[in-house]
């Protein structure tokens, strides 16, 4: 599998003429790089202008590569830089299968078998028709990173990702995503509060 | 107040666009050639659609229009005449000259005296239509002036009304004769009579019929106001007036909508003597449920307001030829005893029975009017409609003294 | 951030506000314009070439006019006050309960009873002759007539008002519920009562500072309509003087045509008495705002619990009561025969009232079909145009799409008749495209009300996600918006299609009386019409809004039978 890697160049993000953050890193793939810090320093303004979705009222500057190519002026869907919150948030509308099923690339050959392949790496065979809904906390968040993965996303931004579980639960998935990510061979940034969270991710972490 | 009409209009909006030549208009006196040009035509008939009877009557001539001219006729139905009024004034404003609307118009005395003044109606036309002649005007001068104005062909005369009063027999044994009758069955009946407000139209001809009685010389009322003598010429209607309404239902404090809230006031039992414009009504409203069967007509002992309704076409209308032989139509013998019929609309016809073969009238007198119609002797003395100006100032007058407390 | 785009499609939804803004208020300044100027004097074909005053001295020499408008001022604030207090007491007194549930299914089939239809409804219920004082007479109270008391049309349009709260309270708890989830109520109820605070208190110091900024606009909606009201006040208002409304529009009916430049004149006061009344309500806005927060900070615990509780359920209770036998008096008289007085029912029933109805019913039935189906459709692509070029904008939309509430807040009579002269510059012929156009004009406004808030507040992860995932924004509008605002876009469209069916001079005046839909046919017969026809009439025009109300409510339930994270999510 290729491994991806993403620079991040002199990043500076301010609002209405303060400075909020600025940042340089370069993130190689299967590593985790975390940001920590208090509220209101801008980890999710940096996050959102990762994406491409930074509100218009934020100044940002700076270049971000993904494999060597600047992404800063692609639209969000164009960049490949998926993105992990809080919340498994799977599409309440569609089912297990139509959550995996959007993910795919236009594309794709045989969505059937890619989407049961991808639930069977997750000991959730035949669930595609289920609805989310009915899920445990656990296969969400298994099922959000699957969706994840399927979008072929060559960058992840994590949000958080663990704060909503219980500490049990907690453990099991960052184990599964962190490991998800490594397989896949993906650099990936992490905004946490957490010191375990961080530890768990073994990468570099930055305060800011 | 600004009350005269204001002269022709300005050119000023209309010339913002060109007009080409205005086309032939159909001559009335060559019908053959009205009838001709009427064939295949579409007629919107403007026309107030508040009684369902009328309604079904207008639904009746379209067929007849259809069948035997090949015209088709649409009843535009209106919640207020003004609403037609206000489509051709627009139309006129925006120098629509050719492409009207509105084809024919049920218009009454102010609407027909501001459409003319302000060359909004097309004309003359109505003198000239075949079945005007059974109107025998020459010896009924009410068909060619409408509330004194000149009518001068630019309407034709379709209905003819009357104010009558009606009560329930089986409450009421001698219902007031006149206004001093009035006032006085009113005293011992309180709340048991009201009038509709003004200027709703029938609250208006009450006035008018109590100014007509009450005042000393009725002349001055058959001419334009002349605001130095409106206060002692009105003066006796106001003091009845105001001896009137507190004796009125909820002592005049409110007064009702029209003459179909009075009927059903009547209906309810909250009033035991109404009035109405249309000497049908009370049979009407038998026949519909909503009045006790035991209701009865009669008019005034001095005889009451009467008048005749007319059909105007709007200067710019796109089918005056289909139009001409509806009006006309709406003129014959066979419409207007068909109008006759208390099943149809109870209402009494404009036609000449002079004027008739012995034939043609007895169509009419093979129909059997209902308990509580009028016959046309039963009626009496028809009093004209004083000038329209009148009408205006009455109800203004009246608002102002009692409209706003 | 900016976006690199190409597609056209772009370019035309970066379009669409100011586009739908020009279609929509193109024709109401011009309409204004042309129905104004008659006010200073200028209308040249009735001879009125010179800007003049006279006309307003002529008005303000109106004999009661400063009643009138006094009327129309009380009703503009009465209304909302209470409706607003009622509908706020009584979700803070059943937030979580059976109760709120089912009114929540209420809502809809009340919402969609036309305000004329509701108004006649009132009227014959508790007029002196009304289906009330029938049930009672003579048991109770020993008549035999109805009694001669002045309960409908009284002086201070108390009953108006009266008819124009139990029709607003559906509306605002309408909008009330749509805005709720996006403020969490119960997060902050929870806080406040470990904290202490009873349940009703809690939710109405903690609630309502967060609704209400959610829900200012359904609120200057109820302003101006009940400011400004004509078929209500028709019905139910008073008539000596009447309110300033219908004052106006008799001097736009008046056959002395010279009246209609003091009508112009009164237009433009009435536009006063609303912008007047909008004023006075920011006013008590503040008001309301200072008081609340003192009664917050006092911390008062305890004391009032039920009485809040109970006043609200108590208030909205006998809203729905009188509605529901508003209906029902409606219902009773279609099928009466003659009914005498101190009767309790009527002694004969028949069906030839609503047998001739309905053998008349296919033209206008189908027209009003047509029209507020093609007007809502327009509407609602129009401001999904709007709020998704706002979305991906990602800011909010500059002030002046503020102008898109104008044709709320001017009174319709203000500029009809102008627009009927635009048209007729423009050589538009009055057909059922003109029709259905008007009818934009007014349906907009209220889809963007009703939709504008649900669209901007749906989680904007829904998005971010998708397009992390690589969905184009067409397909995440497609894929993830719509269906995830599927149910208030219907409401929307339940909501544009109940305000289509109720127009009355849009139809009327811009199709020249030549697209009869049930609204004009109702109306027409209700002027001369008997109790029974317009019964017949009024539940005719609620049954579309009804069926429209009713499939926006299901249609969702069905399609999301299987999946419950799409239930309570709106």
């Amino acid at each position: 599998m290729k491994e991806h890697h993403l620079q991040l160049e002199n990043i500076h993000i301010g609002l209405a003429g303060k400075q909020l953050l600025a940042l340089s890193a370069e993130i190689r793939g299967g590593e985790v790089l975390t940001v920590m810090g208090p509220s209101g320093v801008g980890k999710s303004s940096l996050l959102a202008y990762l994406a491409g979705f930074l509100a218009p009222a934020f100044e940002a500057s700076g270049l971000v590569r993904l494999d060597g190519e600047v992404i800063n002026q692609l639209p969000a869907e164009r960049r490949h830089v998926g993105l992990l919150f809080q919340d498994a948030l799977l599409f309440p509308h569609l089912s297990v299968g139509g959550n995996l099923r959007f993910a795919l690339p236009a594309g794709e050959q045989d969505k059937e078998a890619r989407i049961e392949q991808a639930l069977v790496a997750i000991g959730l065979a035949g669930f595609a028709e289920r609805d989310p809904e009915t899920l445990s906390g656990g296969q969400r968040s298994r099922v959000a990173l699957q969706r994840l993965l399927l979008s072929q996303p060559r960058a992840v931004l994590l949000d958080e990702p663990f704060s909503r579980l219980d500490t049990h639960l907690r453990r099991e998935v960052r184990e599964f995503v962190f490991a998800g990510l490594k397989a896949a061979g993906l650099p990936a940034i992490m905004v946490t509060h957490d010191a375990e969270d961080a530890e768990a991710a073994g990468g570099r972490v930055i305060q800011l | 107040m600004p009350r005269r009409m204001r002269g022709a209009c300005s050119a000023l909006l209309a010339c913002l666009i060109s007009l080409p030549a205005s086309a032939a208009t159909p001559e009335p006196a060559a019908w053959e050639q009205v009838l001709r040009e009427a064939r295949g035509q579409t007629v919107y008939f403007d026309a107030w659609a508040g009684d369902p009877q009328i309604n079904s009557y207008i639904a009746w001539a379209a067929q007849q229009m259809q069948s035997l001219y090949g015209v088709e006729v649409t009843h535009v139905k209106l919640s207020d005449t003004a609403e037609g009024v206000s489509r051709v004034l627009a139309e006129k404003l925006a120098g629509n000259e050719r492409e009207g609307t509105v084809d024919l118009l049920w218009v009454n005395g102010e609407n027909f005296a501001t459409m003319k003044g302000n060359g909004l109606l097309f004309g003359p036309w109505a003198e000239q239509l075949p079945n005007f002649a059974l109107l025998d005007a020459d010896r009924n001068p009410e068909m060619r002036e409408d509330f004194t104005i000149a009518v001068e062909g630019y309407e034709s005369p379709w209905t003819r009304s009357q104010l009558v009063f009606y009560y329930d027999s089986a409450t009421v044994e001698n219902p007031p004769r006149d206004m001093r009758e009035l006032l006085q069955w009113t005293q011992s009946n309180r709340g048991q009579f009201t009038y509709p407000r003004p200027p709703v139209f029938l609250g208006s001809t009450f006035l008018k019929q109590a100014l007509l009685e009450l005042a000393v010389d009725s002349a001055p009322l058959y001419r334009p106001v002349e605001p130095e003598q409106f206060a002692s010429i009105t003066a006796p209607l106001w003091e009845f007036l105001d001896a009137l309404h507190p004796q009125l239902l909820r002592a005049g404090r409110s007064f009702p909508g029209g003459g179909t809230e009075l009927r059903r006031m009547m209906g309810d039992g909250e009033i035991s003597l109404a009035l109405s414009f249309s000497p049908a009504e009370a049979n009407a409203g038998i026949m519909a449920g909503e009045l006790p069967p035991t209701v009865r007509s009669y008019v005034p002992r001095g005889g009451s307001i009467g008048n005749v309704s007319f059909l105007a076409i709007p200067f710019n209308a796109q089918a005056k030829a289909g139009a001409m032989v509806l009006a006309n139509f709406l003129l014959s013998v066979q419409a207007q005893a068909h109008a006759y019929d208390p099943q149809v609309m109870g209402s009494a016809t404009v036609l000449s029975m002079a004027a008739l073969s012995a034939a043609e009238r007895a169509l009419f007198e093979a129909i059997e009017p209902g308990p509580a119609t009028l016959t046309p002797q039963a009626l009496g003395n028809t009093l004209r409609e004083p000038h329209p100006d009148w009408m205006d100032a009455l109800e203004r007058a009246w608002v102002e003294r009692y409209g706003a407390r | 951030m900016a976006l690199a785009n190409a597609q056209p499609a772009k370019h035309a939804l970066r379009l669409a506000p100011t586009l739908v803004l020009i279609v929509l208020i193109a024709p109401v300044a011009l309409g204004l314009a042309l129905t104004l100027l008659p006010a200073f004097g200028y209308l040249p074909v009735l001879g009125g070439e010179r800007l003049t005053l006279t006309y307003f001295a002529q008005l303000f020499a109106t004999p009661g006019l400063s009643h009138s408008v006094a009327v129309s001022l009380l009703a503009g604030l009465l209304t909302p006050l209470c409706a607003l207090s009622l509908v706020l007491l009584f979700l803070a007194g059943t937030a979580g309960t059976r109760l709120e549930r089912w009114m929540r299914r209420l809502v809809a089939p009340l919402l969609a009873i036309p305000h004329a239809a509701a108004a006649f409804g009132l009227a014959f219920l508790i007029a002196p002759s009304g289906l009330f004082m029938r049930l009672i007479s003579p048991q109770l109270n020993g008549l035999d007539s109805p009694p001669d008391v002045l309960i409908v049309n009284d002086y201070w349009g108390l009953t108006m008002s009266a008819g124009l709260i139990i029709k607003e309270i559906p509306f605002l708890l309408l909008m009330a519920l749509a805005a709720l989830p996006q403020i969490e109520p119960d997060k902050r109820v929870a806080i406040a009562r470990s904290l202490g605070y009873r349940p009703t208190r809690a939710w109405l110091m903690t609630v309502v500072p967060a609704l209400y900024p959610l829900i200012r606009l359904p609120v200057y909606a109820v302003i101006a309509f009940a400011s400004a009201t004509v078929d209500v006040s028709l019905i139910l208002g008073p008539n000596l003087p009447y309110t300033l409304s219908v004052m106006v529009l008799q001097w736009f009916n008046d056959p002395d045509l010279s009246y209609r430049f003091v009508a112009a004149a009164g237009a433009l006061l009435q536009l006063g008495v609303t912008i007047a009344a909008l004023l006075l309500w920011r006013l008590i806005e503040a008001l309301g705002a200072g008081l609340g927060r003192r009664w917050v900070s006092r911390g008062e615990r305890g004391a009032g619990e039920a009485v809040l509780r109970v006043s609200g359920q108590l208030g909205v209770g006998l809203a729905v009561l009188v509605s529901v036998g508003g209906v029902l008096a409606l219902l009773i008289n279609s099928f009466a025969g003659f009914w005498r007085f101190p009767d309790n029912l009527p002694g004969a029933w028949t069906m030839q009232t609503w047998s001739r109805a309905l053998g008349e019913i296919a033209q206008p039935l189908a027209n009003t079909l047509l029209i507020a189906l093609v007007s809502t459709a327009l509407a609602i692509v129009m401001v999904l145009a709007v709020l998704e070029s706002e979305q991906r904008a990602g800011r909010r939309l500059s002030p002046s799409m503020l102008l898109l509430y104008l044709p709320l807040l001017v009174p319709q009579i203000a500029f009809l008749f102008g627009l009927i002269v635009a048209t007729e510059f423009l050589r538009w012929a009055p057909d059922i495209k003109l029709v259905i156009f008007a009818h934009l004009i007014f349906v907009l406004p209220y889809t963007f009300l009703t939709l504008a808030e649900a669209y901007r507040r749906l989680d904007p992860r829904w998005s971010q996600l998708a397009a992390t995932l690589g969905a184009s924004p067409w397909r995440i509008f497609w894929r993830v918006r719509m269906p995830l605002l599927l149910a208030p876009c219907l409401t929307a469209a339940a909501v544009a299609i109940a305000v289509s069916v109720s127009q009355y001079l849009a139809t009327q005046l811009i199709g020249a009386g030549r697209v009869p839909s049930l609204t004009t046919e109702a109306v027409a017969l209700a002027s001369g019409g008997s109790r029974g026809i317009i019964a017949v009439w009024a539940l005719l025009q609620a049954l579309i809004p009804m069926l429209g109300f009713a499939l926006a409510l299901f249609l969702p339930r069905l399609l999301w039978r299987n999946r419950r994270g799409m239930r309570g999510l709106h």
